[in-house]
Parts: structure tokens; C-alpha cells; sequence
């Protein structure tokens, strides 16, 4: 089944927001081998919080994603500043694009992710492509 | 940081072991099974457990944050993912490669091409980065 062709341009619902303690980014920093002296979070620390807008996406029942057949194609990221321990992130959802190919949905999305003032932080663009049944 | 137009930047070499995909998987909350069980992975067509692409663009990034010579600096970062990264369930794991040259430098950054293999095989399409100047 292909997805919700009247995908393209919606905007989803903020993410809950996402509090980044010293431990978090601790902890995404030991997994990556990275270096965290208290000051800028991992470049792809961000991901934590587009991860979630991008599973919203995914699950809801209105869209037509079947999970277990979204791979991730390519993904970019884009800072006005670095994460901070201390940030409280929300990441908006919106699909950018959509095209068919091969019987696949190629769905370009992109999550504006903000502080707690709505100020943003970083732009995480990912392109998810959605498997037909026969692929 | 004195990064020149034109300069090769110093490989670096990081091991992924399943052991570092279950630590990924948990620091990142992507718990997906096909980054940790072979029946998962298997299942959909894969050769086994494959590392999170976005594990291997963090160590891309990482990469970054050692040429720069601080954390921070970089100003955007993106790749596509084009080869699955299998890693075998023993103790040595696989060896991933990111290489770097200086593209451009002006006072808006430093654009970064990036390579990034694992053994010998490119496994990120495009890989670049821009860093603050």
C-alpha cells in the first residue's frame, strides 16, 4: 500500500519536549567514542530528537507506513548552534516532499528542531524511503 | 584550527563491535532489531546485524571534531546511506575509515568532503560537512 498521497506539506505536531541533561549527552558521547567537555553536544546528538518526530510519522495510522519497510536514505544536518546540556528540544515534523519510484514512497522530511524559547537550534533533514509490497 | 583549500586531512580509524551498537542503540533510543539480532536482520534480507547509519555518520562527525581540533565547530554535516555496515558477532568487530580533504575555506566555513569505508568499500554516499570558520 502505497502512503497518503496528501502527505506532502503536512507539518506534524511538535515532539514532547526533550530535556538534554550532562548525562544524556554523556552517554551519546561515550557510544560514539566522541569528545564532550561539558560545552557542544555531538553534532549528531540532535538525532534523539528528530528520531522521535520521525517515529511519529511513521506510526501514525493515518500516513500508511508499514515500519518494517522504511529504510533510511539519506540524512543532513544544518546548525544555527550547537546542543547544549540544558536545552529543552521540540523537533516539528514537516514532509517536504514525495515522489514514487521503483514502488517505492521516497518521503523527504524536514524537523525544525527549537528551544525553549522557539528559538531554532538545528534543521534535521532526512529522506525516508518506504518499500513497496513487491520490492 | 588552520585548515588550507586542498589539504588531506588525518585518517582516522574507529572499531564497531555489536557491542558498541547495543551501547549506540540505547544512547540514541534507536532500538531497531536489525542493529542487534541476526534472526531480525536475516528476516528482511540482510547478510546480519547491520550498524545505525547514523552511528557511522557520528563517526564521521567525530572525525570532524578531531580535525577541527574542538567540539562545535561543525556547521552542517549529511550523507546518504548507501551501504550497510555488517558487523559479525565476534570481539574484533569491523574497522571503519573516514577520510577528509579541505574542499574550500572562506569566512562562511570550511567545506569538508569526507570518504568513509569500511574495508576498502565506501558505505556513505556524498559524506560532507561545513565547519564554522
Amino acid at each position: 500500500m502505497a502512503v497518503d498521497a496528501t502527505l506532502k506539506g503536512r507539518t506534524f505536531p511538535p515532539t514532547p519536549p526533550y530535556a538534554v541533561s550532562e548525562e544524556r549527552v554523556l552517554e551519546f558521547a561515550r557510544a560514539t567514542g566522541s569528545t564532550y567537555d561539558g560545552n557542544a553536544a555531538p553534532a549528531t546528538f540532535p538525532i534523539v530528537v528528530a528520531f522521535a518526530a520521525m517515529t511519529a510519522l511513521m506510526e501514525d495510522p493515518s500516513v500508511g507506513i508499514s515500519l518494517h519497510r522504511v529504510v533510511h536514505g539519506d540524512q543532513r544536518f544544518t546548525y544555527t548552534r550547537p546542543v547544549v546540556a540544558g536545552d529543552i528540544l521540540t523537533a516539528t515534523l514537516t514532509v517536504d516532499s514525495l515522489r514514487q519510484m521503483g514502488g517505492a514512497d521516497i518521503i523527504g522530511t524536514r524537523s525544525e528542531i527549537t528551544d525553549a524559547d522557539g528559538r531554532p537550534v538545528c534543521t534535521a533533514f532526512a529522506t525516508l524511503v518506504h518499500r513497496g509490497e513487491e520490492a | 584550527m588552520n585548515l588550507a583549500s586542498g589539504q588531506e586531512l588525518p585518517e582516522q580509524t574507529y572499531t564497531v563491535t555489536r557491542a558498541a551498537l547495543v551501547r549506540y542503540a540505547g544512547a540514541s533510543g534507536d532500538f531497531n532489531p536489525i542493529h542487534w539480532s541476526d534472526r531480525v536482520a536475516t528476516s528482511v534480507g540482510l547478510p546480519g546485524v547491520i550498524a545505525h547509519g547514523m552511528f557511522t555518520l557520528a563517526l564521521a562527525a567525530r572525525a570532524l571534531d578531531t580535525w577541527a581540533g574542538a567540539t562545535g565547530r561543525v556547521r552542517e554535516v549529511s550523507c546518504k546511506f548507501t551501504k550497510p555496515v555488517v558487523v559479525p558477532d565476534d570481539d574484533t568487530g569491523v574497522e571503519i575509515v573516514v577520510r577528509g580533504t579541505v574542499k574550500n575555506v572562506t569566512d562562511e566555513g570550511v567545506q569538508v568532503s569526507l570518504e568513509v569505508t569500511c574495508g576498502g568499500e565506501k558505505v556513505l554516499g556524498m559524506p560532507k560537512a561545513v565547519l564554522r570558520a
